[in-house]
């Protein structure tokens, strides 16, 4: 360990001491905390005055939605798979709820969806767990299945119209003393559970480790296709989930909704650092991950740039981040 | 085989089974594709009596771009990586050439041609160096280099326009020869086979397979590894810049918004053989299945189906294809 550390260093030179590597190894969070620091510092210099308590609410409404979609790539990572399908079914489930909620009231509405997103979750869960189909393609599959079905669907429907339940808009559009949004109440005990359940329960154990070394994992009595079942029914629910907050807070559902969010569900999972062959990361640097790109969005906005230079910058920053933490964490 | 004595019951069953998976490790795939495109054709003509060379030169035409598309993403797969900026680079291609192509005389446009072409070994060079030097997963650098190339694309041309030069539209309309023959089948094979055939015979071909099958093998065979890995993006980049040429010829015009060829040419590679592990599969296989999942749309169109049903079928195919193939080669390592 020494030895190849030592090697390494060498060769790349002493860019970062090796006592602060090994320290920030152990802490991934600390860098990144800096870096949305740092972005907010710098948000600040370019227009002061903006950092207040609006700005805050602002932020933390449109981080969670995209947290959560993190959780759902987080926990798909860990275990060296990867959940394309997310976007789909977060749209399936808000179109579901705003067009179920005028005619079945809310609640049902919302059972209704969270039902259709659990089959799509073991839909792939099958596949993958039982079938052994790559999680990447099995996935990506099921998005043209869901897509697909979903705008049949909202030809069908057009008579009865779109409307976003005020349940809904209370949980995500609106905040308690200005400043603390409450989706909060929702988001809170979500992520402090997929904390808890990673660190501390059998089944979260469980994903790291099939992450690490899945023919190591199933030779100790690990039945894997149980395990991966679940796990793609937890992550279609929390897309779900986040499908539903995204149309409370655009007051709007359609089967395209959440699309451009996949991708940026992939890049908050990758800043947080867990790692895209799994076995290593965690949901923690996620959420900061998901923080951080929203911040980073509002921050190429005010600087006033065409769509043109963030979608680049954003991608730059994407790259730095992952090169940045590839290089800190390695191994050697 | 015709000597063996025919078993009966389950043991037939399971050399059936046997011979099967065999032969899916050959090329028996793509002629499996090569059988489903013809039975496809014949259907396709019984559900539309009227289904003539037209249809057969405007589907052509249609299904270029994503053919090229599923070439690039081929090769990115059998070197053992993928490429999420497909779609990306060939929009940035295609707006390059849009805007270029404005005013621009004949002899001019085989010049700019050219250099789109070379813009897109550039691209690929960038993204293969990237990975290569960061360290980085593939599958996130080119994510990042989604947002990367799509950005340019708008600051090239942040609305639909440009024009093509008329002798690269005709290229790739009408047929050659015989009414059956379309012109952009021609064009993709031949631009196909006079990169990818040489490509195939030579050293560095083979080292994109020896990377692609085990990296450590090849790097113990002195394969330069990081080389080979650029220069098998530098290839994927090509041909999505000759994507996004076809996208101007078949359109008219170049426009900064991605299509749906990162979605296709994925689809198309795993349908066309191509194992997403890396190291196997070719190009033929992705190139019919892109053709067979034209067809399947046009069937469906011409009999009435809803178009969006076309996308759940798609995705259905591919589901249980990859399945069939994934049961199939469970089987055999069983018994191995």
């Amino acid at each position: 360990m020494s030895s190849s550390t030592a090697t390494a260093n060498r060769g790349r030179g002493p860019l970062v001491p090796l006592g602060a590597r090994m320290w920030i190894r152990e802490r991934p969070l600390v860098p990144l905390l800096f870096l949305l620091l740092g972005l907010i510092v710098t948000l600040e210099l370019v227009r002061p005055g903006i950092v207040n308590a609006t700005w805050l609410a602002n932020t933390i409404k449109f981080a969670i939605p995209l947290a959560i979609l993190a959780a759902a790539q987080t926990l798909a990572m860990l275990t060296g798979g990867i959940d394309l399908s997310v976007a789909a079914v977060a749209s399936m489930a808000a179109y579901l709820v705003a067009t179920q909620a005028p005619v079945h009231g809310p609640l049902v509405a919302v059972l209704i969806a969270f039902g259709a997103a659990a089959l799509v979750g073991l839909v792939n869960g099958i596949g993958i767990g039982v079938f052994r189909v790559h999680p990447l393609i099995m996935t990506l599959a099921m998005t043209l299945v869901v897509g697909g079905v979903v705008t049949v669907y909202m030809l069908s429907v057009v008579t009865s119209g779109v409307r976003v339940p005020a349940e809904l808009n209370w949980l995500s559009q609106q905040t308690a003393f200005g400043f603390l949004p409450h989706s909060l109440l929702l988001f809170v005990p979500l992520a402090a559970l997929i904390l808890l359940g990673l660190r501390r329960s059998g089944y979260g154990r469980l994903l790291y480790a099939l992450g690490d070394n899945e023919t190591a994992a199933r030779l100790s009595g690990v039945r894997v296709w149980q395990v991966l079942i679940a796990l793609y029914i937890v992550t279609a629910l929390l897309a779900a989930v986040a499908g539903m907050l995204f149309a409370g807070l655009l007051n709007t559902a359609s089967a395209q909704l959440v699309n451009g969010f996949l991708l940026p569900s992939v890049a908050a999972a990758v800043i947080g650092g867990t790692s895209i062959f799994g076995g290593r990361g965690g949901y923690a640097g996620s959420i900061v991950g998901a923080v951080i790109l929203t911040v980073l969005s509002t921050l190429l906005q005010v600087l006033g740039m065409q769509e043109a230079v963030r979608q680049i910058l954003y991608g730059a920053i994407i790259l730095a981040v992952a090169a940045a933490y590839t290089r800190i964490t390695e191994d050697g | 085989m015709t000597a063996v004595a025919r078993p009966s019951g389950p043991l037939r069953d399971t050399r059936l089974m046997a011979a099967l998976a065999n032969a899916m490790r050959q090329d028996t795939w793509t002629i499996a594709l090569v059988l489903l495109l013809v039975a496809l054709l014949v259907l396709t003509r019984l559900i539309n009596p009227n289904y003539g060379p037209f249809n057969v030169t405007s589907l052509a035409m249609a299904a270029l771009p994503v053919a090229l598309a599923a070439v690039a993403q081929a090769i990115a797969v059998i070197s053992g990586g993928i490429d999420l900026s497909i779609g990306s680079v060939m929009a940035l291609t295609s707006v390059t050439a849009a805007t270029l192509f404005v005013g621009a005389s004949p002899e001019l446009s085989v010049g700019i041609v050219l250099a789109i072409l070379l813009m897109g070994v550039v691209i690929g060079l960038i993204n293969g160096s990237l990975i290569v030097l960061t360290r980085v997963p593939d599958i996130v650098v080119t994510l990042a280099m989604l947002f990367v190339w799509g950005g340019a694309a708008l600051l090239v041309l942040n609305r639909p326009g440009g024009a093509v030069t008329p002798w690269l539209r005709e290229l790739m309309t009408g047929s050659l020869l015989i009414d059956w023959l379309p012109r952009a089948l021609v064009l993709l094979l031949t631009v196909v086979g006079l990169v990818w055939i040489p490509l195939r015979r030579s050293t560095l071909g083979l080292s994109i397979y020896a990377i692609g099958s085990n990296r450590l093998a090849a790097f113990r065979s002195g394969v330069n590894v990081g080389r080979t890995r650029i220069a098998a993006y530098a290839f994927t980049g090509l041909f999505a810049a000759a994507g996004g040429l076809a996208l101007t010829a078949a359109t008219g015009i170049g426009s900064p918004i991605p299509g749906p060829y990162l979605l296709l040419s994925v689809a198309a590679v795993v349908l066309g053989g191509v194992s997403l592990a890396g190291g196997q599969g070719g190009l033929l296989g992705p190139i019919i299945a892109v053709f067979i999942l034209a067809l399947i749309r046009a069937d469906l169109t011409f009999l009435g189906v809803n178009p969006n049903y076309a996308e759940v079928i798609q995705g259905a195919i591919m589901v249980l294809v990859v399945m069939f193939g994934a049961y199939v080669t469970l089987r055999r390592r069983r018994r191995a």
